[in-house]
């Protein structure tokens, strides 16, 4: 039995037998429908250890998972026969469906805006969403949120605790609760993408079926009439242009490539043709997203034109007034670099002061070797390669040992 | 953390006709700076650049033209920005285009009122 296989299809079926258990049958315990799907896994990995993955692992996964929540139902009602009989009558009737690939569609994106609830905090919408629709474990959602897991295990928990309690989801929302729940919806997709982008956890670096996946449901978001389209036309945007360069990340075992160690040449033309339209259809009204100028931002790095690195700074400059990161505050350190002048990005990167994130050491060796400071830029890679984490990671610093010491 | 308003005092120059270019030029300088700031996380709010027309009403209801009541030096701007200390925020102003054309900045702690 093939156990990358395996788990591609747990992951990406996780979310949809949740998704499809929790509203079709209206359930409120999502705990139930997790251990459903987790049952339904276990069963798998039992019976196909035997006789390998089924020709069609997806429907055997739904066919188990609808009958354990059927049987659940079942010995639930016994149970209450027996013991409160004055309530049992016909209280749970289930309708036997079939689980098609239309309901999980329409589910998916449904379930992602019940869960993002302005009844929960913002966070809490997050986790849950991230947890339940997309199949994050815990770890993937604390690097995600830049949090620590002791919380987000406290959230989700509390988070469900909040939807059991009110004993129902509101499945049937109005047009004004669509609407009014779209940005976090956005954010969402948006994490789900950087998560399949980054993929901070895997050491399998790439994990392109994330992407897809959060492409499809932005751009069946944006089929919907009654969003206003250009805030979810500036992520497709962004997508598109990130997208475009995840062949030419790649490079063998060593994890992915920084841009500008890029195979142009790789780039994905379509995508890029694709960013730009939905780019144009974004600028349409006032609106001014992070989505927008980061899309923007994407957009410049396919450009070779003069004053390419300004414009890029000058969006780096202009999200900076609207969030912090440090990711933020790096790239824009190093288009500084790019745009003004080596000495400056580096006085600039000084006063940063991220110190024990290796992705900032980098970037200080980076400028150092820019400006053929052979020590410091070897005093920072050791330094670099203290911090990192990850095999590749490290793996990728140390070829930029070897460069510097030749 | 604690907030604190920066503002930029310059003296206007009625002879001094920017050209496109020096327009863009101090608006990229600024944006720079401002730029800067926020990559070390610590600009809590943008503000406004302001024009230079203004009129000032006086105690006894009148109104006077310019944006400037005694002095001959006007606002030209705010930023907000944190830092734990007003030196720590004064150091901040290092740099600010409003410096290099004889201007000033001025930084103010800004006052926390309990919720009554």
């Amino acid at each position: 039995m093939d156990n990358k296989q395996l788990s591609v299809i747990f992951k990406s079926e996780y979310s949809n037998l949740i998704a499809v258990l929790s509203n079709y049958y209206r359930l409120t315990d999502l705990q139930l429908a997790e251990d459903i799907v987790s049952d339904t896994f276990l069963r798998a990995m039992k019976a196909w250890s035997h006789k390998g993955i089924p020709k069609f692992p997806k429907a055997w996964l739904r066919k188990v998972a609808q009958n354990l929540l059927n049987e659940h139902y079942r010995r639930k009602k016994i149970y209450e026969e027996k013991i409160t009989p004055e309530l049992s009558a016909g209280n749970q009737q289930i309708d036997v469906i079939e689980i098609t690939d239309k309901i999980i569609e329409d589910s998916q994106l449904e379930m992602i805006f019940v869960l993002c609830d302005p009844q929960l905090n913002r966070e809490s919408q997050l986790c849950i969403a991230l947890r339940i629709l997309c199949g994050f474990t815990i770890e993937e959602i604390t690097k995600a949120l830049l949090s620590n897991k002791e919380t987000i295990h406290k959230k989700i928990y509390r988070a469900k605790k909040a939807i059991k309690e009110r004993n129902r989801f509101e499945t049937n929302l109005t047009s004004n609760q669509y609407v009014s729940r779209l940005d976090n919806v956005l954010r969402v997709i948006y994490l789900m993408f950087n998560e399949g982008y980054y993929s901070s956890v895997n050491e399998e670096n790439i994990r392109h079926e994330i992407c897809w996946e959060a492409m499809r449901l932005c751009i069946f978001l944006s089929e919907q009439k009654i969003f206003p389209k250009q805030k979810i036309y500036a992520l497709i945007a962004l997508m598109c242009f990130h997208a475009s360069r995840l062949d030419a990340r790649k490079s063998g075992e060593k994890g992915y490539l920084l841009y500008h160690e890029q195979d142009k040449r790789k780039w994905n033309k379509d995508l890029i043709q694709k960013g730009r339209k939905y780019l144009n259809l974004s600028a349409a009204g006032n609106v001014i997203t992070k989505y927008h100028l980061e899309a923007a931002i994407a957009y410049w790095h396919t450009e070779e034109t003069k004053g390419k690195w300004n414009n890029i700074l000058q969006l780096y400059n202009k999200l900076l007034t609207i969030e912090y990161s440090p990711i933020i505050a790096m790239n824009r350190t190093y288009a500084l670099a790019q745009a003004n002048s080596i000495e400056e990005a580096i006085q600039e990167a000084h006063k940063l002061e991220l110190k024990d994130n290796h992705h900032y050491f980098c970037l200080l060796a980076e400028l150092y070797r820019m400006n053929n400071n052979i020590d410091k830029e070897i005093e920072y890679l050791n330094k670099a390669i203290e911090f990192a984490n990850k095999e590749n990671e490290k793996e990728l610093i140390k070829s930029k040992f070897k460069k510097a010491s030749r | 953390m604690k907030n604190f308003m920066m503002l930029f005092h310059s003296e206007p120059d009625p002879n001094f006709n920017p050209t496109p270019d020096q327009i863009q030029e101090e608006v990229k300088a600024w944006q720079d700076w401002i730029g800067g700031i926020g990559a070390q996380g610590k600009l809590k709010n943008p503000g406004e650049a302001l024009g230079f027309e203004g009129k000032t009403m006086h105690a006894d209801g009148s109104v006077t033209d310019g944006p400037y009541a005694e002095i001959k030096e006007i606002v030209g701007g705010f930023i907000v920005v944190s830092a734990d200390s007003i030196e720590e925020a004064t150091q901040l102003a290092k740099g600010c285009p409003a410096l290099s054309s004889g201007g000033k900045v001025e930084v103010r702690d800004i006052m926390i009122f309990d919720e009554l």
